[in-house]
Formats: C-alpha cells, structure tokens, sequence
C-alpha cells in the first residue's frame, strides 16, 4: 500500500507573496525600518496640508527666525513661516515629482529597452544610440540643459529627471529582453502562432517588469535628490512654495550666520526620504533576485 | 599602446557628435520665438526680424547645424545676452577654478575610499567594514549642498576654524600670477606660502563636501573588488608561499583589484562634475558651474549651451583618459585592443 501523500494546501499568489516578504523583512530588520519610513512619507505626502499645526504661506513677521520651540518645532523662517509644517506640506510635491519622473522613465526607458532587446537590429542601433547619448553627458549637467531649454516649470523637471534616467532603464531592459528572446516560453508561444507584438505583451514584458519595479525604487532617490538639486539653483519650483531643495536654498544664506534650523531641516528631511528609498530599493531587490545581495 | 589609444579616440569621436547635435537641440527646444527670446523683451518687430536673419533662424535647420558646427570649430560659443562677454573668453577663464575644486575633491576622495575599502575588504563583518558599509550609504543620501551648508555651519560658524565660504581667496590676498589657474600650483611656482595656505583654506571645504558625496562608490567597489580578488588562487599561493600579508595584499590583490575601480572612476566623473554646480553655488565659487547657474536663472541661453557642451566634452575626454588608463595598470586590454 502506497500512500500518496497529500499535496501540499495551495496558498494563492498574494499569501505567498505576503509570506516571502514577511521572510525578508525577518531576515533584514533594516528593510522593516526602510519600510516602515516609507509608510509614514506617503502618509505625510496624502495628509500633509490637512495635519500640520500652521499654514506653510502664513507669515508672521512677529515670529521671524525664530529658533525650534514648542510652538514651532522646526522654529520659523525669515518672514515667520513656521518650518515643521513648511516641511511636512513639501513631502507631497518632492514624492509626487520623484514619483512621475521615474513611472516616464520606466514607460520611456523600459518599453524602449524591451523593444531594443526583443526586435535587435535597428531599433537596438537607435536606442542604444540614444542612450549613449544621453550617457556622454554629466547627468546633472544634462537635467540642467533640459530644464533650461524646455522652460523652468516642475513638469520639465519630471521630464528632464526622467531622461537623464532613460540610459540606464533601457539598458536593464534590453538585457533583460534579450536573454528571454530565444526562451522556450517565446518560442512556444511563437510556434503556437503568436505574433511579435503579442509575445512582447504577454510573455516578454510581465517577466522584465518586476526587475524594472526594483530598478524604480532603486532610482527614487536619486530622483529625488536631482529634483531638489535643480530647484535648489533656482529652477522648477518658484518661491513661495514649500519644497526642501528650495527650502535649503532660501535658509542658505541664515545657515551662515547662525539659525540653522531654517535649512537644516528640509535638507534632513531630503536626506532620510533618500536614504529611505535606497534602503527600500535594496530590500526589494533582494526580494525579487536574492543573488545580487550585497 | 598607441593604436589602443588611437582606436579608442576614433570610439569617442560618434559621442563627441552625439553631445554637439544634443546641445543643438537644446537651443531649439527654447519655448516661444528663439529669436524674439534673443533680441530682448523690448525688442521691435522689427529688431526681431533683424536678429532672426543676423541668428540665422529664418534657414533651414540642417544649415543653422552647420553654422553652429563651423563656430564651435573656431572656438565661439556665442555671447552673453547680460555680460557682453564672449562665452568661450569666460569660460576659459572660470575653468580653473572648478577644475582645481573637482580634482582635489577627486584625490581627497580616492585617498580616503581606497584604502577604506581595502580595509573592509580585508577583514569582512568587523566593525570597520560595517562603518565603510554606512559610510557609503550615507554618502550617496546626502545630498551635496546641504552637505556643504552642514560643513559650513560647523566649521565656519561654530568652530571658526574655515574662512567665509566667499570664493577662492580671502579678499586680502592677491591672487598669484597666472601659470596654470590653479591657485595652489601658481602660488608655489610663485614662491608665497602664504597664498597658498589661504588658498588651500578656502578649498579644504568644498572639495571635502565634493569628497564625502563620491566616497560611497569608489568605497564600495574597492572592497567589493577586493574582496573578489583576495579569495582567488593566486593570491592563496601568494600567501602559502610565505610572502607578507602587506605584499601579498599591495603587490599581488591592490593591483588586479583597481581595474573595477577604475572603471566606476567614470561614473564618479558625471557625479562630480553635476555636483560640481551645486557646491560652487554654495560657497560662492567663481567656477564654470555658478557662471551658469546665474546665466540660467536670468534666461541668458548662450552661456548654459556653453557650459553644458564644455562639460559634456570634458566628461567625454574624461572616459578617454580612464580607459587609456586602464590599458596602462591592465596589460591584457592591450592585447584585446
């Protein structure tokens, strides 16, 4: 008498999934942390202008350079703003810029990269022509030429981000197309009388897309540190509104002379978002290719 | 060696076109009436008529290239709609002092992260290798200027111990005579410690903050590569065949170890070199990077074509001179070539 034995209660996909990342964030309590960071910006980015105890324009000349008190946490700025919820109230427009410059390089760069890699030949030749290009310069240098060029909005911010980022988007996306041309999936489903434009769809791009996903978390902070650097010099986002590159800027010149608080601040809040989407990137990318830990 | 190089110069020439076409087009993407743009807010119809003729804009495209091209051969870069100045004068003029910024912020960096990274590398999981592991973190977190305005804070404000970050010389010294443009080099040619020292004063801040932000790469792939290198067979034979572990780890692991130092130098270049514009802002550095920032913000497109195409080319010979580079430490990529 042979037992068969009782296959094994099928979890579905999303317990799994709830379950390995469970596993990951046991492993590597930094990850929880990272996560954890990360919860609390987008809450920060939703709720911002509806928590904070003051309004971020509201000045009050009364209270100018006034240094971290209970009244104002983060003390106040030149004209009395008060600098915690100037702070807070930024976090949506720094996450929102960061986050739709790399969802446009991930369309740019990955449907380029994934075309690249599964067609080869000219439209290889073009992309990776153009990310050479892109490459040859000093990337900020380059965000910088956009931005002036395009006009000095926040939309060619995101856009100039998003470009200086194509190269290396496209790059991981053709490799990643590249190597699965020839898999038996693909040829499988081209016997079975797919078309080019179908197996791209349905077989090629779900199976780059999640190394793409880590590659934005990845890229997060960076983006976010290119935006604030631009608007720091004065491009993108004008004064009066609250955004931490050009918060720094504005509280430079008191840093100087003694009230840190006014830049000091919006800078360690840039300083922890980034820090929070590299541990984040890095935490991820673990999940999905445990072989390139670090 | 030479065809390696020679071959590698051909390799850089389709990027040189590349950033001359890129930097075209920027000029064209201007937003509204490139010559209305050029001819003032107070021009004229009239007038902007005159400037789309004198600017050449009323030609076609591929002519207007041409015209670009034929005046970057003869070194003109255009001219500042709020200075006057020839572009490439100025320029020439501010290179020096973002070149001297860079490149000892560069050494700083290099001498701090290398042997860092040997270090960690060479006792894996002990507490130095976690700090190079945090270090690095941080250093790619931080962003540059508030990075320098902390620095300042500390050492100009608090301790006293830096000069006013106001450019390269305090204002009671007399720059040296020119030689190279480099204050540090020209003031010892000229036999005057003092400016030197004053100089340097002035420098130690920013090139530490261009210093801490390139750290983190060099840092990581030194020990990353090293770490590769040294659990190899022929650094194990080294090592069983009695050598010292100071040879064994100089001699036979640092050299294989720095072709993928090297290598991240690139990219540590078009760190810098972005990095670069922020620092000088914030210490008031009369660079090629704060000429541009102020042509920017008051809409003066001359002066940033200029400065991005400078700098494009600049990162361009940059890869050139790494990759010859490589050929030198490395005998094999000869061979290859």
């Amino acid at each position: 008498m042979t037992d068969i034995a009782a296959a094994p209660p099928r979890e579905s996909a999303l317990a799994a999934l709830y379950k390995h990342s469970r596993y990951i964030i046991g492993e590597n309590p930094v990850t929880g942390f990272a996560f954890a960071l990360f919860v609390l910006i987008v809450l920060a980015a939703i709720l911002g202008p509806h928590i904070v105890p003051y309004d971020p324009l509201q000045s009050d000349t009364t209270q100018a350079l006034k240094p971290p008190s209970a009244h104002h946490w983060f003390g106040t700025d030149q004209i009395g703003r008060d600098v915690f919820s100037r702070v807070v109230v930024a976090t949506r427009l720094d996450f929102f810029i960061a986050v739709a410059s790399v969802v446009l390089v991930f369309l740019m760069g990955g449907l380029a990269g994934v075309a690249a890699g599964f067609f080869g030949g000219w439209t290889d030749r073009i992309v990776g022509r153009i990310a050479d290009t892109i490459m040859a310069f000093p990337l900020f240098v380059l965000a910088m030429g956009i931005v002036a060029a395009l006009g000095n909005t926040v939309q060619n911010i995101i856009i100039a981000t998003a470009i200086v980022n194509f190269p290396l988007y496209a790059r991981i996306a053709r490799s990643e197309a590249n190597i699965r041309r020839e898999a038996g999936f693909v040829e499988a489903a081209r016997l079975s009388g797919n078309s080019d434009w179908r197996i791209l769809a349905f077989q090629i791009l779900p199976n780059v897309f999640p190394i793409l996903v880590v590659q934005m978390s990845l890229t997060m902070g960076y983006a976010i540190l290119n935006a604030a650097g631009l608007s720091f010099i004065g491009l993108g986002v004008r004064p009066p509104t609250p955004e931490w590159g050009i918060m720094v800027a504005e509280g430079a010149a008191f840093m100087v002379a003694g009230e840190w608080w006014n830049a000091f601040f919006p800078g360690a809040a840039l300083m922890v978002a980034v820090f929070c989407f590299n541990l984040l990137g890095d935490g991820l990318r673990d999940m999905v290719d445990p072989r390139r830990r670090t | 060696m030479p065809t390696m190089i020679l071959k590698r110069l051909a390799m850089a020439i389709p990027s040189l076109i590349g950033v001359v076409i890129v930097t075209f087009l920027l000029t064209r993407a201007l937003p509204g009436d490139p010559a209305a743009y050029f001819a003032g807010p107070a021009a004229t119809p009239q007038a902007i008529q005159e400037v789309r003729v004198k600017l050449g804009l009323d030609r076609p495209l591929i002519e207007q290239f041409g015209s670009y091209v034929l005046d970057l051969v003869h070194g003109n870069l255009g001219t500042s709609l709020t200075t006057g100045q020839p572009v490439a004068q100025e320029l020439r003029n501010r290179l020096p002092a973002s070149a001297e910024l860079t490149l000892l912020g560069l050494l700083v960096s290099i001498v701090i992260a290398v042997p860092l990274g040997i270090l960690a590398a060479t006792k894996p999981n002990s507490l130095l290798d976690h700090a190079c592991r945090v270090v690095s973190t941080a250093g790619v977190s931080l962003p540059v200027f508030f990075t320098g305005l902390i620095l300042v804070y500390v050492f100009y404000y608090l301790l006293g111990w830096a000069p006013a970050p106001l450019g390269r010389l305090d204002v009671f010294f007399t720059e040296p005579p020119h030689v190279t443009g480099f204050y540090l080099i020209d003031s010892l040619i000229a036999r005057d410690p003092e400016t030197f020292l004053a100089a340097l004063k002035q420098l130690i801040l920013p090139a530490l903050t261009l210093a801490i932000f390139s750290l983190a790469p060099i840092a990581r792939m030194t020990r990353a590569s090293m770490l590769a290198v040294l659990s190899s067979d022929f650094v194990r034979t080294a090592r069983a065949s009695g050598l010292s572990s100071f040879t064994v780890i100089i001699t036979y692991a640092f050299r294989n170890a720095m072709l993928p130092v090297i290598t991240t130098l690139g990219m540590v270049f078009s760190f810098l070199l972005g990095a670069n514009v922020l620092v000088e802002k914030v210490f008031a550095w009369p660079g090629i990077g704060s000429y541009a920032v102020e042509a920017l913000l008051a809409s003066d497109f001359a002066p940033v074509q200029g400065f991005v195409l400078t700098m494009a080319v600049m990162y361009v010979m940059l890869n050139l001179l790494i990759d010859v580079l490589y050929g030198v430490v490395d005998p094999r990529v000869r061979l290859d070539a």
